[in-house]
């Protein structure tokens, strides 16, 4: 028995409902209509009588049942019947949906959804808090999303049990929908949380040339390990990740994490049902690679020959710089980690301590290793797996200095990335390698991704570069040829 | 009979289902993943984003944030949509209303009769009229100017007037009451179309109007109402009737022909039993019935008592004022209380009557507007097909109207049912953020009075509110957010 102001509907409308509720199993009397005299004679001689005053204004429910899970069933039934919206009769012109909240609105509540954010960052904030507030988990493309945002966002989002994913989150791989920059990668046991998109795009590779593939990528953006933000999404994704029945194992893909929340991530995921496995690159665990090789150990399988195209045998040139030209952030600093106990200090954009930034001089001499995909680079243009332009540039001021180098890259395949990213690079690299600079490409991507590993590893080497499907062993192949295997 | 059980949350699937199957995208921003989403077979909605019409971002984004603001529009809504309305009595406004001596409340935000517009100030010297306070036309000017009769708004009194919204001590009101939170909210009576006070009006014809409604309508009307109450009826319920007139073609604003001829069918028995002369009788009747608009002001009271249920939410962006005095239009919202926020009035788009037009219409007037802040009126367009051509519009045009402010709204009005989109419930509780981040500004129907005081009514038809009340309630909810 239920009263209920504020609610209107008409006869003709609620005796359906009654009909309709009256069908279900276990249920042996309804009534669903406005508290009026009539209805409520009609009540009494159901001996549905509500037991407290009325008004004609409320809507009368009274079922009654066989038994508790018959009621409940019941009372969903009118719930349903009662908010159920036919479908329109009208030709109104369609109306655009302007923001989250009403692409939402449109559909099922039950059916799965996420929302995916990539207005300018300072708007990011209001579309993403609409996906929390409708129950929905967002991913967050947006860059240049204040951190502050980040924080409350992240914790909104717990509260409501969904995930953000972000902000600057360029890959995830949910329920196999491929978002941003993924690649094309078999279903398989291993889930991903990744802090880090190309650092969860080459383990996903990786995996995939094992054999083994993914239940889901789940991005919780470059900022989520910071002391500021303390891992909020990365908790959260691993809790829902415990609790999915396709994933048997978790690895935790991130850039260098703060202390603490390294701390409070590693004892949480010890409180897991499911394993984790850090994939954390710290000067003590600097390869993905090696990660991705103890994975395979715990299931218990061998560990594949990575694929590669050793290219032509290239004299070393000890001595040299290395110029790590880098699209994918995480492989930078993969690429630095494991350089810098053979090289010592690496000067980049993205340094491994601060006073090693390179500033605006991408042109320094010496080691230098340069993320193009970071955010101050991306400003009012598209990230250099789409738009090669500014490392083509670099490759070119490199020939031109002189400066005897080894020249280390990334080129990384899959959806969203260039279409034949070799066409652009194949003239400069071979220009590089024509000039006596020995080229080492790190070609992240599957057999399945649109531009095809292999063919682009063949056009790659064919330019004269040796080609790997590991950053770190492209790293090392680069160190060999400086005379400095670490 | 046992309680009803609530669904246990238990063995819920992580993240609401999102690992379960392939999920629905819903996107918004630059196209940089549909294509190839589409690609995968993924089902996709783009969102046509585009910036905020305005509003500083970071105050858009205290709003966003403010953990307040989910549960606070929730309790406003709740409140807005639980409110009744009751027709509890009717009396002159001197005995209801607490009103100052020689005060007259008009519509809209406060005004001083220096930036009155023609048809505001026609109804201040016509209200000086009928009270007696002046014999004549400059008399009454004389004084109103010299600031002898203070001027207040309705708002300020629990009330509200439709245009001119000027009401004078011996006007009588419709006296409604909300049995859910114990509001009370006044009217005055309809004076019909046409040279009327309410439209700048305010020659003998009008004087004699109202008059004739001061000492044969009001008093009929009373003591129909007190005496079926006294005989132990309920009160008639104004609710339910604005609930079945949006199901009979009216949109309860600028069309009130199925709500009039209801409000009728339930008071004609009851001023039938009324002991005064049958010629009172009939004159009564004849005037309520030849009347169209005769139910608007029972509306606009029943609006009124909802939104002022949810006044005072702490956190709330949501409207519970919309109202012009023909020279600026006012917002209040949840959160801030009484404070009004003003802009320019614009000057609604129509059809004009006879050889009247877009030149001879004043800017927007009246508290009227209470109709849209309750999501009715303009925003359930989609209701009244035949009101459509009225204002300028087709039927297409009115469903889209109705839908884009499904997305100005906070909540859907189960009460107020709109039959051709599927009975679905008018878009109620208009959000500062949504109007911002949208940049769709609410739809409002309205009637157009003369620009010269004493011509009346000229047209009817379109407006919206200006964008610098918005602005300015952004503003401040954002700092409330900010200090909360």
């Amino acid at each position: 028995m239920s009263l209920r102001s504020g609610v209107y509907a008409d006869s003709v409308r609620l005796m359906q409902v009654s009909r309709d509720v009256s069908a279900l199993d276990g249920v042996t009397g309804v009534l669903v209509a406005m508290a009026t005299p009539l209805n409520l004679e009609l009540a009494a001689t159901m001996g549905l009588a509500p037991d407290e005053p009325t008004s004609p204004e409320q809507l009368l429910i009274a079922v009654r049942a066989e038994s508790e899970e018959a009621l409940a069933a019941a009372a969903a039934a009118v719930e349903a019947a009662l908010t159920a919206r036919e479908r329109s009769t009208g030709t109104a012109a369609a109306v655009p949906r302007r923001t989250i909240g009403a692409g939402l609105d449109d559909l099922p509540s039950d059916d799965p959804a996420l929302a995916i954010v990539s207005v300018p960052g300072p708007y990011a904030v209001a579309e993403a808090a609409d996906a929390i507030a409708a129950g929905r988990s967002v991913l967050v493309f947006s860059d240049g999303v204040p951190v502050e945002h980040e924080v409350a966002l992240k914790r909104a989002a717990h509260a409501a049990g969904v995930l953000v994913m972000g902000p600057d989150c360029g890959t995830a791989i949910v329920s196999g929908i491929a978002l941003g920059f993924a690649n094309v990668v078999r279903p398989g046991p291993v889930g991903l949380v990744a802090a880090s998109g190309t650092g969860a795009q080459q383990i996903s590779c990786l995996l995939d040339m094992a054999g083994i593939g993914v239940s889901h990528v789940l991005g919780v953006g470059g900022r989520d390990l910071s002391a500021a933000v303390g891992g909020l999404a990365t908790l959260d994704a691993l809790a829902a990740l415990d609790a999915d029945p396709a994933t048997e194992w978790v690895l935790l893909v991130s850039k260098p994490p703060a202390a603490s929340v390294a701390a409070s991530v590693a004892a949480a995921a010890a409180e897991l049902a499911v394993p984790v496995r850090s994939a954390v690159l710290s000067p003590g665990t600097p390869d993905l690679t090696a990660a991705v090789e103890s994975l395979l150990g715990d299931m218990g399988l061998d560990v594949p020959t990575w694929p590669s195209r050793p290219g032509p045998a290239a004299a070393t040139v000890p001595g040299a710089a290395l110029k790590g030209l880098y699209s994918g952030g995480t492989l930078a600093d993969e690429a630095m980690l494991l350089a810098a106990p053979a090289l010592g200090d690496i000067r980049s954009n993205t340094p491994l301590r601060p006073e090693l930034d390179l500033g605006a001089d991408f042109s320094a001499s010496g080691h230098v290793v340069i993320d193009f995909g970071d955010d101050a680079l991306t400003v009012g243009r598209a990230h250099p797996m789409i738009d090669p332009t500014l490392r083509l540039d670099a490759i070119a001021g490199l020939a031109a200095s002189g400066e005897p180098a080894v020249l280390l890259l990334d080129v990384v395949l899959g959806y969203g990335a260039d279409p034949d990213p070799a066409r652009s690079l194949v003239p400069a690299l071979r220009a590089a390698v024509a000039a006596g600079t020995p080229v080492v490409v790190a070609l992240i991507g599957t057999e399945a991704d649109p531009q095809g590993w292999s063919r682009q590893a063949d056009a790659l080497a064919g330019a004269g570069a040796a080609v790997f499907a590991s950053n770190s062993a492209a790293t090392r192949y680069a160190l060999d040829l400086l005379g400095a295997s670490a | 009979m046992s309680e009803l059980a609530s669904s246990s949350m238990h063995g819920a699937p992580p993240l609401g289902g999102l690992l379960s199957g392939p999920p629905a995208i819903v996107a918004a921003g630059v196209d940089v993943f549909s294509d190839a989403l589409r690609a995968q077979g993924a089902q996709v909605h783009d969102v046509d984003w585009r910036p905020p019409g305005f509003g500083d971002p970071a105050d858009l984004a205290a709003l966003a944030l403010d953990p307040r603001r989910a549960a606070a529009n929730r309790a406003a809504v709740e409140r807005l949509l639980a409110a009744g309305s009751q027709l509890v009595d009717v009396r002159p406004a001197s005995e209801v209303l607490d009103l100052a001596d020689r005060m007259l409340l008009h519509a809209g935000p406060p005004l001083e009769w220096s930036n009155a517009s023609g048809p505001m100030r026609g109804a201040l010297v016509g209200a000086c009229l009928f009270e007696g306070w002046a014999a004549s036309v400059e008399e009454a000017q004389r004084i109103l100017a010299a600031g002898e009769v203070r001027l207040d708004p309705c708002h300020h009194h629990r009330t509200v007037g439709p245009m001119a919204g000027v009401t004078s001590p011996s006007m009588w009101m419709w006296c409604l009451s909300d049995p859910v939170h114990g509001g009370q909210a006044f009217c005055n009576l309809n004076e019909g179309l046409g040279k009327v006070l309410r439209m700048g009006a305010f020659d003998h014809e009008v004087q004699e109007r109202l008059r004739w409604m001061r000492d044969v309508l009001g008093p009929v009307l009373s003591a129909a109402v007190r005496g079926s109450l006294d005989a132990g009826n309920d009160p008639i319920d104004v609710k339910a009737i604005l609930a079945q007139m949006l199901q009979m073609g009216d949109e309860g604003h600028n069309r009130n022909r199925a709500g009039s001829l209801m409000a009728l069918r339930e008071l004609s028995p009851l001023i039938v039993a009324v002991d005064a002369p049958s010629s009172d009788i009939a004159a009564v009747l004849k005037f309520a019935g030849g009347n169209e608009h005769f139910f608007l002001n029972l509306g606009m009271p029943t609006a009124k008592l909802a939104l002022d249920g949810a006044r005072d939410v702490p956190g709330s962006t949501m409207l519970t004022v919309m109202s012009r005095n023909g020279t600026e239009f006012g917002i209040q919202t949840a959160g801030t209380g009484d404070r009004w926020f003003t802009g320019p009035a614009q000057t609604p788009v129509g059809l004009f009557l006879g050889d009247y037009g877009p030149d001879d219409a004043n800017p927007d007037i009246g508290d009227s507007a209470i109709m849209e802040t309750y999501g009715v009126g303009g925003f359930s367009m989609a209701a009244a097909p035949a009101i459509v051509r009225f204002v300028g519009g087709t039927v297409p045009d009115a469903l889209a109207t109705t839908e884009r402010m499904y997305q100005l709204t906070l909540a859907e009005n189960p009460a107020m049912a709109i039959p051709i989109l599927g009975f679905r419930g008018s878009p109620t509780g208009i959000d500062v953020l949504k109007v911002a981040r949208t940049g769709w500004l609410p739809q409002i129907n309205t009637g157009m009075a003369g620009r010269i005081a004493g011509t009346g009514q000229v047209g009817a038809g379109l407006v919206q509110p200006p964008q610098e009340c918005f602005e300015q309630a952004l503003v401040a909810l954002a700092e409330a957010a900010r200090s909360a």
